[in-house]
C-alpha cells in the first residue's frame, strides 16, 4: 500500500456532446506500484482510454470535463497541477504510447529529431548529445543500424518499427510510469510478440511501472501483474492476473472469457456469446450497467448499481451476486 | 458417403497490380504480386479459412476468386464454370450465387439508404420477385439474421457495429447464394459481439447449406469456425490442411511461428510457452526475396531455401505445404 507510484481515486469524466452527456468514466479507482504492470481491459467505449488520458491530463476540455477524483503520482496530485507544471511531468516521469504509431509521429520530422525533442526539453541536452542519446535508445528498442536510421522519416518504417520508435521516444527520459494504450492492436501477431517481449524486458531492466490497455484478454494475460476490467465507465473487477483468470468473480469477466474461441482447449460446438450490446453511455441504466445482458441478474441488479467490493482476498468485484454459488452476497 | 466435391477450384491464380511512375507518360516499373500462383479447392458445404498477416494478399485472393478483380492469369472454376472467361454481364448473373461480406460494417453500407433498400438491392439487381415479394423477402432476411422487422426504415448510423454486420450478412444472403466470401467479418467488432456474429454465420451455414471462404487473421477464431485452413505468406500459400492436423501438427515454420505468437487468455499457459521469434518483418510484395519467400525470417533456412522456390505439394493426404524442410522430413 505504501509504495504506490500512481494512485487514482474516484475518477469521474464526462463529455458534453450533441447527443447528450457521455458518462465516460464513473468513479474509477486504481493504483500501480513501481516495476509492476496494471492491465486495463474492456471493450471500445468502456472508458479505459479516457481514464489514462485523464491521468496524463490530455482530455480536451471542453467537451471533456473531469468531475472529480484524485490522481496521486509520485507524491503529487496531478489534477491540481498547473499546465506548466504538468508539462514538466508529462514526457519525463510519465510517458505514453498510442495505438497508431503512424498518426502519433510527426510525418515531416526525422525520427532522430522527434526522439531528441523530449530530451532537449526535459534534460537540457544540446543537439549533439540528444543525437547520441537517440542512437542509444533506438539500439535499446531493437532497431538495426540506429545511427543510419536516425535521419529517416516515419514513413520509412514499418508498423512494428514505428511502434519501437514510439517506445524509444517514451523511454527517452527514463519514465517511472509508461502508459501503453493498445500499442499492439494495429500490429500483426508475430510483431505483437516482439513488442510485448520488448516492453517486458525494458520494464524489468529499468524498474518502470506500466499501465497496459487492451481489449484483448489474451494480451493482458501475457503482460499484466494486476488486471482491472472496465465496463461502460465502471471498474467491475480487479485482481491479481493469475487469480482473475483462474476464478473470475464478475459475470461480465466470466462471460467474456467463455465467449472466446481458444487455441488451448478442446473445440466447442458453439461459442457462448453474450447477448445484446453495451449500454449507451449517454443513458446509463439505473442499476448495474451489465444487468441487461447478465444471465444471472436479480431484480436488485436493475435498481441498484453494486459498488466495487472485496469479494475474496485481494480480489474486488462489483456484483450483488456470488457467481460461484449463484446466490446473492 | 461420397467425398465432398469441389465447389470452387482455384488453379495457379495470379493477381499483379502494376506499379507505375510518371504522370503523363506512365510506365510500369514493377508489380505488386498480391496473389502469386495460388492453387486450392473449396469443397461444397465447408468453411475454408484463409489466414495470414496484413498485406499477405488474402483479401485480394478472395476478391480475385469472385472476379471483383480480374486475375492476371490462372483459373477459377465455380460449379465447373470457368469464371475468368466470363463477360461482365455473365458474371453479374453468376454473382447471385457468390456473395461477399466485408470487414468494415461502417464503410460497406450506403449511409443514405434505408436498411430495406440495402438488403433488397441484390433482389432488384437480379430481378428476383415482384416489388411486394421483395419487401416480404427483406423482412424474412432480417428475421434470419435476428434483426427486428422495424429496422427496415432505419439508416446505418442508427445501428451498432454488430447490427450493421448483420445487415451486411442479410444483403449477402438475399440472392440465395451457394458461396460467400467472409472477408474478416468480425475484426471490426467488439469482443463481446464477435461470438454473436460467428454463431450466426454457423447457424446460417447449417440452415442454408452455404460454403464459406473465411478470411481472417485470428487463428483462434479460424480454428473454431473452419473445416480446413490455408495459410498465406507474401502472396502465396505456405500450408493447407484440415483443421485438426494443421493445429496439432503444423509443418511449415511460418505456421508454427504464427501459432506460437498467438497469446492465450490464460496467464499460466501463455507464459509457459516457448517463444519463436521471427527475424525481421514482412517484406513488401514489390520486392520479393529469392527462393522461398519466407527464408529471410525462417529459423531453418539454408542455401537451398535462398535459391529454389519450394514446390506446393501434398505432404500427407490432404495436407499441403510449400517448404524444402518440412517436405523432406
Amino acid at each position: 500500500m505504501a509504495d504506490r507510484l500512481l494512485d487514482v481515486r474516484d475518477l469521474r469524466v464526462e463529455f458534453k456532446t450533441l447527443e447528450g452527456t457521455v458518462h465516460a468514466v464513473n468513479g474509477v479507482s486504481f493504483s500501480v506500484e513501481p516495476g509492476r504492470t496494471l492491465g486495463i481491459v474492456g471493450e471500445s467505449g468502456c472508458g479505459k482510454s479516457v481514464s489514462v488520458l485523464s491521468v496524463m491530463r490530455l482530455i480536451p476540455q471542453p467537451p471533456g470535463r473531469i468531475l472529480s477524483g484524485q490522481v496521486q503520482f509520485d507524491g503529487r496530485d496531478l489534477l491540481s497541477l498547473s499546465p506548466a507544471e504538468m508539462q514538466q511531468v508529462r514526457g519525463k516521469d510519465l510517458s505514453m504510447i498510442f495505438q497508431d504509431p503512424m498518426t502519433s509521429l510527426n510525418p515531416v520530422l526525422t525520427i532522430g529529431r522527434q526522439i531528441g525533442e523530449t530530451m532537449r526539453v526535459h534534460k537540457g541536452l544540446d543537439e549533439k548529445q540528444a543525437r547520441q542519446a537517440a542512437i542509444e535508445l533506438l539500439d535499446q528498442v531493437g532497431i538495426p543500424n540506429p545511427s543510419m536510421r536516425l535521419d529517416d522519416y516515419p514513413h520509412h518504417f514499418s508498423g512494428g518499427m514505428r511502434q519501437r520508435v514510439m517506445i524509444a521516444m517514451a523511454l527517452s527520459c527514463s519514465p517511472k510510469l509508461l502508459i501503453a494504450d493498445e500499442p499492439t492492436t494495429a500490429l500483426d501477431v508475430t510483431i505483437q510478440v516482439q513488442i510485448l517481449d520488448l516492453v517486458k524486458e525494458l520494464r524489468d531492466r529499468l524498474d518502470m511501472a506500466v499501465i497496459w490497455i487492451s481489449h484483448d484478454l489474451a494480451v493482458i494475460a501475457e503482460i499484466a501483474d494486476r488486471v482491472a476490467v472496465m465496463y461502460s465507465g465502471y471498474l467491475v473487477e480487479e485482481a491479481d492476473v493469475f487469480e482473475l483468470y483462474r476464478q473470475p468473480l464478475h459475470p461480465y469477466t466470466l462471460a467474456l472469457l467463455h465467449s472466446l474461441p481458444r487455441l488451448d482447449t478442446g473445440e466447442l460446438d458453439k461459442l457462448a456469446a453474450i447477448p445484446g450490446s453495451p449500454p449507451d453511455t449517454t443513458r446509463l441504466p439505473a442499476g448495474c450497467p451489465f444487468a441487461p445482458r447478465c444471465t444471472c441478474a436479480i431484480p436488485r441488479c436493475r435498481n441498484e448499481n453494486p459498488p466495487l467490493a472485496e469479494v475474496a482476498p485481494d480480489h474486488r468485484a462489483a456484483c450483488w451476486l456470488d457467481v460461484l454459488s449463484g446466490g446473492a452476497r | 458417403m461420397s467425398e465432398p466435391s469441389a465447389l470452387i477450384s482455384v488453379r495457379n491464380l495470379k493477381k499483379y497490380f502494376p506499379v507505375t511512375r510518371g504522370i503523363l507518360l506512365q510506365r510500369q516499373v514493377g508489380a505488386v504480386k498480391a496473389v502469386d500462383d495460388v492453387s486450392f479447392d473449396i469443397l461444397r458445404g465447408e468453411t475454408l479459412g484463409l489466414v495470414g498477416e496484413s498485406g499477405c494478399g488474402k483479401t485480394t485472393a478472395g476478391r480475385t476468386i469472385l472476379q471483383l478483380y480480374r486475375p492476371t492469369s490462372g483459373s477459377v472454376r465455380f460449379n465447373d464454370v470457368e469464371l475468368t472467361r466470363q463477360s461482365r454481364s455473365a458474371l453479374r448473373e453468376l454473382r447471385a450465387d457468390m456473395q461477399i461480406i466485408f470487414q468494415d460494417p461502417y464503410a460497406s453500407l450506403n449511409p443514405r439508404w434505408t436498411i430495406a433498400r440495402i438488403v433488397g438491392e441484390p433482389l432488384r439487381v437480379h430481378h428476383i420477385g415482384t416489388a411486394q415479394q421483395q419487401r416480404h423477402r427483406v423482412e424474412q432476411l432480417l428475421d434470419l439474421v435476428n434483426l427486428e422487422k422495424s429496422f427496415v426504415n432505419r439508416y446505418p448510423h442508427e445501428l451498432s457495429g454488430g447490427q450493421r454486420q448483420r445487415v451486411g450478412i442479410a444483403r449477402a444472403l438475399a440472392s440465395n447464394p451457394q458461396f460467400i466470401v467472409c472477408d474478416e467479418p468480425i475484426t471490426a467488432l467488439d469482443v463481446s459481439i464477435q461470438a454473436q456474429v460467428v454463431n450466426l454465420l454457423e447457424a446460417l451455414q447449417d440452415q442454408l447449406q452455404l460454403t464459406y471462404l473465411f478470411i481472417a487473421h485470428d487463428l483462434s477464431m479460424v480454428r473454431h469456425l473452419c473445416d480446413r485452413v490455408a495459410v498465406m505468406y507474401l502472396g502465396s500459400l505456405v500450408e493447407l490442411a484440415p483443421r485438426q492436423p494443421l493445429y496439432t501438427n503444423p509443418l511449415h515454420p511460418y505456421t508454427k511461428a504464427l501459432m506460437a505468437a498467438v497469446p492465450l487468455p490464460d496467464p499460466v499457459k501463455t507464459r509457459a510457452r516457448q517463444r519463436v521469434h521471427l527475424q525481421g518483418e514482412l517484406r513488401s510484395l514489390t520486392d520479393l526475396p529469392s527462393g522461398c519467400r519466407f527464408h529471410p525470417r525462417c529459423p531453418l533456412a539454408d542455401a537451398e531455401c535462398r535459391q529454389a522456390t519450394p514446390k506446393w505439394q501434398e505432404v500427407q493426404p490432404g495436407h499441403w505445404a510449400a517448404c524444402h524442410k518440412a517436405c523432406s522430413q
